[in-house]
């Protein structure tokens, strides 16, 4: 009877395994994604200069946490996805009046300047990351984009564009539920 | 093969910027021995937009800078676990090429000698098992050992040590389930 | 036209396989003669039109037809002719071609050499052979074609991956699948066992020069593989553990495994149900090979571009395929009647713990390669598995392993004296010390696990030859006697030894590679230079060149070792333009016992380039002892044994020893 069972174990096993396997074929799974580890963290500490040939001010951590809910997006004007979310940010900014913060990630200023000016600016800040800042924010890669509550902890993070459902589905919410 | 899924990262989603070599001549500390455990741990850090590859050996730009970021951090006195502990809390277990000890990793942790050792122990009974007809070879006739045949095969499933004609009590039982 | 003459061939060779999966295995089962007999034509009728196929998309690539998709997205006009060809196989869809392909070449092999198989075994190989290539070429036709057309065709093509563009990639595909399908030789063999119900001596006597022949096949394809990484990438490693590698080596392992244990069963007629799970394993993993390298299921690193669809298509065929066989195995191998019994210290007692120590060591690979896939499923995490963890687990299976090897060949069959073993092995103990002191003085600081490492390799080493000097009474008799003992030996014995040394020598390398390698990157401008291990680098300068395809930088570095000339290196930094693509060209320099490696980085601006200089102790070895492990493969197989096959199933005694074994 053991020995029956024994040799039924590879097919078992393999079953398993099968299952797995099907598992992560799975067209919702996207097999590069990587987890966020920075929400429910604390504002990372980081000072970004301003980028030069802007008005605007760069900013800091201790400019995060003041009592406002705030939006920090990581983009560059070499990014082909930054492009493409810039005008639903723009409206996202304008329409929740969440104030928008941009770090402007491994960017020549001139050409980030240059970009602004064709695309329009929803940012309320900016600072020039020239790669530190990336790592402090637990970035991967350009756009991201993360929303702080009052106290300036991380409550969403989100790797990629920020599109149309996307925004329906999590982000206005997430920014509902913070500002009650 | 690595590089070249970089490379092709880099032209389809130019994601970090330009590529740039491995650790590059102005990484360097001068610090030999710092040097040195500055690209020991690099070994174990992965570069999280590559393809299974250390920081050491890749060319994206975000490995160039946690490269960097490890050198400065030995060099203000971390030790090689607060390095770690601060990349782990900012990028996850995923950037560890270490996976920690911790219960959703024991299976992988200890699978490898778990197996090992089930597979000792499998080949102990199985030898056990034979050892004593082994000692004592005579020939059968062809009645005798297809009926012994039988009865090994309906007893295999008992102890080992017990002699090669199995318990009854247990052929019974499992001839009756058998059939 | 030509392309779809190709396509056609490809459609004709499926019904063909239709036919001989079907009315043989009918005829097998009802004792149906005429039925049986076609699946040999069959098989051979296969290869041609496989081969015609693989000739049309050939000609297609040849002549740079750009109306052909395939040939569009992976070629170039430009491209020099060798890469042209193989080019063929460094796509998914060329390579699925070459897999079926391989696959009825073995076929047809069966086919033509099979004369002295019982019918029925014969018809039931080349019937499950054809089940295989039933679901491959429905797997290429369905969603891989790559004959399809494109209209219109662009002015020129795509071209291949620059890193694909190279002599060591181009011929590994090939040895890599004729390694992985050869085991399916062992599988078909198996099934038809399992089937029939009978395995004996015989059985593992035709079984063995095909498991032989794919592993050497594997070797060499692993070994390529892993050289090419080696030159090509300019990371001075040779093994990374990545996914795509570790599915390559998984069957080596078991395959390993599974050479040694069909050795039992042919000779004690003992382990029979393990082997034969050993050889649905190890064509299963070669599967799962396929599946995670073009499913996109792992990150990993490969050239295929990957598709869900394609992969759900071969998970479904890995679930009948493998599902099935390991069904059949479970209902089935109660009727293998067990054989011959064995002293736990005996011949089969060391191919049990090599069997104990490879298997451990695949299902570690597995679980390793897999795991983040698994955690994922779980809990959502992500972690990742990389070589520090194969450091810690993989590696001390290795070692009891070779251990072991040293012993097995001196054990007699079926009782063995231990003592008696190891008094034989007096000199491979001597051997062993001494490597490890030599170790011991080379190296500075101590260095003591590495000694004992080079120490177990020394053992091994000198253990083979100690063996095989025994057998040919080497220094005990005349030389003359030794010469015509060396020459009546059976070919396999010399294989065995060369096989054996050659894993100490490979394994003396990856030692020295992971202990004692050195990199040095330094900032030089022309005329300065660097001290690496004794050895001098004066870079000379940088001047560009044009290559056929591809534009490039290179370096001129002349080594010096104490003022006296070494070598001239000239590494290079191209820019493949089609692609836009750069790739680092490494220089390499060997002494055999120590390669000087060098990579030239990029420039800073202001004179200085950034050069990489690896020291490489040992690792030449490694290629080195997979060569003599491949060639002892190929001594082997020329044994008249293994080439006549099995003697007449009359000739075939029934194993000595009257108690049955029962089945582990």
């Amino acid at each position: 009877m053991i020995q029956r069972l024994l040799l039924l174990l590879p097919l078992l096993l393999f079953f398993v395994v099968a299952g797995y396997f099907l598992w992560g074929l799975s067209p919702d799974r996207d097999p590069q994604a990587l987890p966020s580890a920075m929400v429910d963290k604390p504002t990372p500490s980081f000072d970004l200069p301003p980028v030069p040939g802007l008005e605007q001010p760069g900013f800091a951590s201790a400019d995060l946490g003041k009592g406002e809910v705030v939006m920090v997006n990581f983009f560059a004007s070499w990014c082909v996805p930054c492009r493409a979310e810039h005008p639903y940010l723009t409206d996202l900014a304008a329409r929740t009046g969440v104030p928008l913060y941009g770090i402007n990630h491994r960017d020549k200023p001139e050409a980030a300047v240059a970009w602004l000016e064709e695309l329009g600016n929803p940012y309320s800040r900016i600072g020039a990351d020239s790669g530190r800042g990336a790592v402090e924010w637990g970035v991967s890669g350009v756009p991201e984009t993360f929303i702080l509550d009052g106290e300036g902890r991380i409550r969403y993070h989100h790797r990629g564009p920020i599109l149309g459902q996307l925004i329906e589905d999590e982000v206005e919410p997430m920014l509902r539920a913070l500002r009650q | 093969m690595k590089r070249l899924i970089a490379a092709l990262a880099f032209v389809v989603a130019a994601s970090l910027g330009l590529p740039a070599a491995a650790v590059e001549p102005d990484e360097v500390l001068a610090d030999a021995a710092l040097e040195q455990r500055a690209r020991d741990l690099s070994h174990e850090i992965r570069c999280v937009v590559c393809q299974n590859e250390s920081i050491d050996s890749s060319n994206a730009e975000l490995a160039k800078e946690m490269r960097i970021l490890v050198r400065e951090r030995l060099v203000a006195g971390d030790s090689d676990q607060q390095v770690l502990d601060y990349l782990v809390a900012r990028y996850g277990d995923f950037v560890l090429l270490r996976p920690p000890v911790k219960p959703g990793t024991y299976v992988l942790w200890f699978g490898p000698a778990v197996i090992t050792v089930l597979g000792i122990l499998g080949v102990f009974f199985f030898l056990r098992r034979q050892r004593r007809p082994a000692s004592a070879v005579q020939p059968l006739s062809a009645e005798e050992e297809a009926r012994l045949a039988r009865l090994l095969d309906s007893a295999d499933a008992s102890d080992a040590g017990a002699p090669a004609h199995a318990q009854p009590g247990q052929s019974q039982k499992d001839t009756a389930e058998r059939s | 036209m030509i392309a779809e003459l190709g396509h056609f061939a490809l459609i004709l060779a499926l019904l063909t396989a239709v036919v001989q999966g079907s009315l043989p295995m009918v005829g097998a089962a009802r004792g149906y003669m005429p039925w049986m007999s076609l699946a040999a034509p069959a098989a051979l009728m296969q290869l041609v039109l496989v081969a015609l196929s693989f000739a049309a998309l050939t000609y297609v690539y040849v002549v740079s037809d750009f109306t052909v998709v395939n040939v569009a997205e992976n070629s170039h006009s430009a491209k020099p002719m060798l890469y042209k060809v193989t080019g063929v196989w460094g796509n998914h869809e060329g390579s699925m071609v070459l897999w079926i392909l391989i696959l009825a070449l073995f076929g047809s092999m069966v086919a033509f050499f099979g004369g002295n198989l019982p019918p029925s075994l014969k018809a039931r190989v080349l019937g499950v052979q054809a089940w295989i290539g039933i679901g491959f070429l429905l797997f290429t036709l369905l969603t891989s074609n790559p004959f399809l057309r494109v209209f219109p065709a662009p002015a020129d093509g795509r071209d291949l991956n620059p890193l694909l563009q190279d002599p060591g990639l181009a011929f590994h595909p090939p040895l890599l699948y004729a390694g992985y399908v050869g085991f399916s030789m062992a599988f078909s063999f198996a099934i038809a066992a399992l089937i029939e119900g009978k395995l004996d001596a015989a059985w593992a006597r035709w079984v063995r020069p095909w498991t032989l022949l794919a592993w050497a096949f594997l070797t060499a394809g692993i070994a390529l593989g892993s050289w090419w990484a080696y030159y090509e990438l300019g990371w001075g490693g040779w093994w990374f553990w990545d996914p795509v590698e570790n599915v390559s080596f998984m069957p080596w392992l078991l395959g390993t495994a599974l050479l040694h244990s069909a050795i039992v069963v042919e000779k004690r007629d003992a382990l029979k149900i393990w082997t034969v799970l050993l050889a649905i394993l190890t064509f299963s993993l070669s599967l799962m090979g396929t599946f995670i390298v073009r499913s996109g299921l792992l990150t990993s690193v490969h050239a295929f571009a990957t598709d869900p669809e394609r992969g759900f298509f071969i998970l479904v065929l890995l679930l009948i395929t493998v599902g099935g066989s390991l069904l059949l195995f479970a209902l089935r191998a109660p009727v293998l009647k067990p054989g011959g019994l064995f002293a736990p210290i005996s011949r089969e007692g060391g191919m049990v713990l090599n069997n104990l120590f490879l298997a451990a060591a695949c299902a570690t690979v597995f679980l390793g390669t897999l795991y983040p896939l698994f955690l994922e499923a779980i809990d959502g995490s992500k972690v990742s598995v990389g070589p520090p963890f194969y450091n810690v687990t993989f590696v001390p299976l290795m070692v009891p392993l070779l251990f072991v090897m040293a012993l097995g060949p001196l054990m007699p069959w079926k009782r063995a004296d231990l003592a008696g073993v190891f008094a034989r092995l007096k000199l491979a103990a001597l051997g062993a010390l001494a490597g490890a002191a030599i170790t011991l003085y080379l190296r500075e600081g101590w260095p003591v696990l590495p000694a004992a490492a080079m120490g177990l390799v020394a053992w091994l080493f000198v253990a083979s030859l100690v063996e095989w000097c025994e057998r040919i009474k080497l220094f005990r008799a005349p030389l003359g006697d030794s010469w015509r003992r060396a020459r009546n030996l059976p070919r396999a014995a010399h294989g065995m030894t060369l096989a054996h040394a050659g894993m100490a020598i490979a394994a003396a390398g990856m030692i020295g590679a992971s202990v004692w390698n050195l990199e040095e990157v330094r900032n030089l401008r022309p005329g300065e230079s660097m001290q690496v291990a004794g050895y001098d680098y004066r870079f000379d300068g940088v001047e560009q060149i044009q290559g056929p395809n591809y534009l490039a930088d290179r370096a001129q570095i002349t080594v010096t070792r104490d003022g006296r000339p070494v070598a001239v290196l000239t590494p290079e930094k191209r820019l493949y333009p089609v692609q836009n693509m750069p790739t680092t060209e490494a220089a390499i320099h060997t002494t055999w016992v120590v390669d000087l490696y060098a990579v030239i980085g990029d420039s800073d601006g202001r004179g200085g380039w950034a050069v990489r200089i690896f020291h490489e102790p040992l690792v030449p070895w490694i290629w080195i002892g997979c060569i003599v492990m491949v060639l002892g493969s190929f001594v082997s197989l020329s044994d008249r044994r293994l080439r006549i096959g099995a003697p007449s199933r009359k000739a075939k005694a029934v194993p000595a020893g009257g108690h049955p074994a029962p089945a582990e």
